[in-house]
């Protein structure tokens, strides 16, 4: 049991390490410009316009997205049922700044301070 | 449809000419009676044919009746115990409209003004999923019913019975020019005989007793299906011929067909010996029974419950109610069992909308699949909403919910001692997996709470903040609020939800509430309609008959100022194409100008406020809605929302 504990954290640890690293290195976009774009080019309609996700049509994309490289594999070619943006539809430039739309958006609230969610 | 011998307005025509007649000879008038046609008619030879109209009127011309078949028919349908009969009023049934008010007083059935006949089908649609019992409904025989058609097929594929009555005039000779003759068919019911169960045409006051009850009793056998009687304007309005002559037939309701003996012995052992059974609830619950038996069933088994959210099957905050994580369950059972399933195939594979079109099966070899319903007890073949064809290896065909005692106590008496213990370890590790769901609903709940437009998860919130210490009711479906009720309410009651249309015919949101908000206001429970704005938008005009009839309903607009699912398969489109990504909106939004729904619903006698954009003033606006519905009123309030 401790041996599998322990293989599991080491599992996790690289994996976010590898997010992290991920994240790091990804483009640096326009965040604001992200968010125009993210509703500009219908990525709300699934998503919502705060990338808050919604059951069942699309996913939370933020505040910690995916990686930029999974990311942008998955937005030209999604194996889901997402319908495919490419480049001619997307430039490289816009989703960079989409991503970093994603990347920008507020973790959520305390759930203990919303009355109605009590 | 007349019979020749009694014809009234032939019998009129011919008492007029006989008075004519009589009138130039100087004889007594006296002869006519609504009961002696027959001698009026032959007290004339050498008549002429046809009056003139220099003709005097006729003094024993018989213009009034105190007992038309229209009466007998309402004597018919009180003894079906209808509370209500919703109807745009029409000409081909004004006997009968009238019957109902005057002789029958208005009471049991009490009439319900609607101001389009698919808002009187889906009211009855929505009535039906709360009292259990169909709602009658009257409509002309072609403008009617071809208004009629969308909510008909809705009620079908939901399998709700709804008591169709449509009024005609089969008798060509007797028809008033113009209208009368547009307002005629032939075969009246042939326009929905596809989705209805059955349909009759009585030619006698005798026939429309017998075929009345008959068609009540077609409609509540499982699968229930709207029914269709054809009510002739001739036997609404001609007197009676012969009291003494008409009965009324004795209901007797069919026992629903439960589940082979066999079949049903084999399935709980499969369930009993499975590592990871897993039940799947569609149109189960057709009384409260359903519900409880399903409990009994799964707590007996600790097996999880896919609720697919067609009927109030399971409560929402059971620790066996998995429903949130149906995909990941079906994938690691090795025995499902699908409970009435509208789309067994659907439940057990996944399809991907993608240029070339793939699906795969989600289940682990060897898996074993069940599935009871009762629709296979009944298909058409025309409309396609039977889905594709499931490879089940037992296949029940029966009414689940009645067949649920067999199954409980076949399972039951092959639970040994040590399959209770895994039993009760599966039901202590999916409790703890139940409480994360909900947890995780919360958390997930708080993401955008503050954006504007309003997020579902946050109407859903304030909403269920506040009726959630009553007794309270929801009459919409879920799945346009990414099923936000379900996931953060706590359903434990029957009736309060009851699923979604059926056939997807959007304009049964709006008129289905109004409906099941008309069962429940006896009953004085608070109820509530997350309404969508493009389903609304149909036929408004239930807005006035709910304030008519005082109908207490709150609207809670899900204004998203879209057809939004139209929207994303535009999107989908334009991707596939490589066309450009901003123009999904073209016929697909409600915008430019934005809808005044509060104006709207004002302006129909409805208090309203909004439109809400500010999450802020959500809370209040509620409050001040919920307190017009306290007291017996509609109520809305127009909130403008995320898409899902």
């Amino acid at each position: 049991m401790g041996t599998t504990r322990t293989l599991v954290t080491l599992g996790l640890t690289i994996i976010i390490t590898a997010a992290i690293l991920a994240q790091t290195t990804a483009p640096s976009g326009d965040a604001k410009n992200g968010r125009k774009l993210f509703a500009a080019d219908g990525c709300y309609q699934c998503h919502g316009y705060e990338a808050q996700g919604a059951t069942p049509t699309g996913p939370r994309l933020g505040p910690r997205p995916i990686a930029f490289a999974q990311f942008s594999k998955y937005v030209r070619q999604p194996t889901g049922q997402m319908p495919p943006y490419t480049i001619k539809s997307v430039p490289d430039k816009d989703l960079t700044d989409i991503y970093a739309f994603l990347q920008s958006l507020p973790g959520p609230a305390d759930v203990s301070s919303i009355p109605a969610l009590r | 449809m007349r019979k020749p011998s009694i014809g009234r307005r032939r019998f009129l025509k011919q008492a007029a000419v006989t008075g004519a007649a009589v009138v130039a000879s100087g004889a007594s008038s006296s002869a006519a009676s609504p009961q002696t046609p027959a001698l009026a008619r032959s007290a004339t030879p050498g008549a002429p044919a046809v009056p003139r109209e220099s003709d005097p009127s006729a003094a024993v011309e018989v213009l009034t009746t105190d007992r038309p078949g229209g009466d007998f028919m309402v004597d018919v349908l009180k003894t079906l115990d209808f509370e209500y009969v919703a109807a745009n009023p029409g000409s081909s049934f004004r006997g009968l409209h009238e019957s109902l008010i005057n002789h029958g007083g208005n009471r049991a059935p009490e009439f319900i003004t609607c101001c389009h006949e698919e808002s009187s089908v889906a009211m009855a649609h929505g009535y039906f999923k709360v009292e259990g019992k169909p709602m009658a409904v009257l409509a002309h025989g072609t403008v009617g019913l071809q208004h009629a058609a969308m909510a008909i097929y809705n009620a079908y594929c939901d399998r709700v019975p709804v008591y169709l009555v449509a009024g005609n005039s089969i008798d060509a000779t007797q028809r008033r020019p113009g209208v009368e003759w547009d307002h005629s068919v032939q075969d009246a019911a042939a326009l929905v005989r596809d989705f209805i169960k059955w349909d009759d045409l009585p030619i006698s006051l005798e026939h429309f007793a017998e075929s009345a009850v008959r068609a009540y009793k077609i409609a509540m056998t499982p699968p229930m299906m709207p029914v269709l009687i054809v009510a002739d304007g001739g036997l609404q309005e001609d007197p009676i011929p012969s009291e003494a002559a008409l009965r009324i037939p004795k209901l007797t309701m069919a026992a629903p067909p439960q589940g082979d003996s066999g079949a049903v012995a084999e399935t709980a052992r499969l369930l009993v010996a499975a590592e990871n059974p897993v039940i799947v609830a569609g149109r189960l619950a057709r009384t409260p029974a359903g519900m409880t038996r399903l409990v009994e069933l799964a707590e007996l088994l600790q097996a999880p419950v896919i609720d697919q959210g067609e009927r109030m099957n399971f409560p929402s905050r059971h620790p066996l109610n998995h429903s949130d994580r149906a995909r990941e369950l079906v994938s690691g059972a090795d025995v499902i069992v699908g409970l009435e399933l509208t789309d067994f195939w659907g439940t057990v594979d996944a399809y991907r909308d993608q240029l070339h079109r793939t699906s795969r099966p989600l289940t682990k070899p060897g898996a074993r699949l069940v599935s009871v319903t009762a629709g296979d007890l009944f298909v058409k073949s025309n409309y396609q909403d039977q889905q594709r064809y499931p490879e089940v290896d037992i296949a029940i065909a029966a009414d689940a919910e009645a067949t649920l005692p067999s199954l409980i106590e076949a399972v039951r008496r092959g639970i040994s001692a040590d399959r209770k213990h895994v039993f009760d370890e599966r039901g202590r590790s999916l409790a703890t997996a139940r409480q994360r769901l909900l947890d995780r609903a919360r958390s997930e709940a708080t993401y955008a709470w503050d954006a504007s437009p309003i997020s579902t998860a946050r109407l859903s919130a304030e909403l269920w903040a506040q009726i959630k210490d009553s007794d309270w009711a929801l009459v919409s479906p879920i799945d346009f609020v990414s099923r936000w009720p379900m996931r953060l309410w706590s359903f434990d009651k029957s009736y309060q939800y009851i699923g979604a249309s059926g056939g997807a015919g959007v304009g049964y949101g709006a008129p289905a509430a109004a409906g099941a908000a008309l069962a429940h206001k006896k009953h004085g429970r608070l109820v509530v309609n997350i309404q969508a704005d493009g389903d609304l938008m149909y036929a408004p005009g239930v807005l006035w008959t709910a304030a008519h009839h005082r109908i207490p309903l709150l609207y809670v607009m899900h204004n998203n100022r879209a057809y939004h699912q139209e929207v994303m398969h535009i999107q989908r489109m334009a991707n596939r194409h490589q066309r450009g990504v901003t123009t999904a909106g073209i016929g697909t939004t409600i915008e430019n100008p934005n809808i005044d729904y509060a104006g709207l619903a004002r302006s129909l006698g409805v208090h309203a406020e909004g439109p809400i954009a500010d999450p802020k003033e959500l809370g209040g606006a509620i409050r001040r809605a919920l307190e017009v519905v306290k007291r017996g009123e509609p109520a809305l309030v127009d909130v403008v929302t995320q898409p899902r």
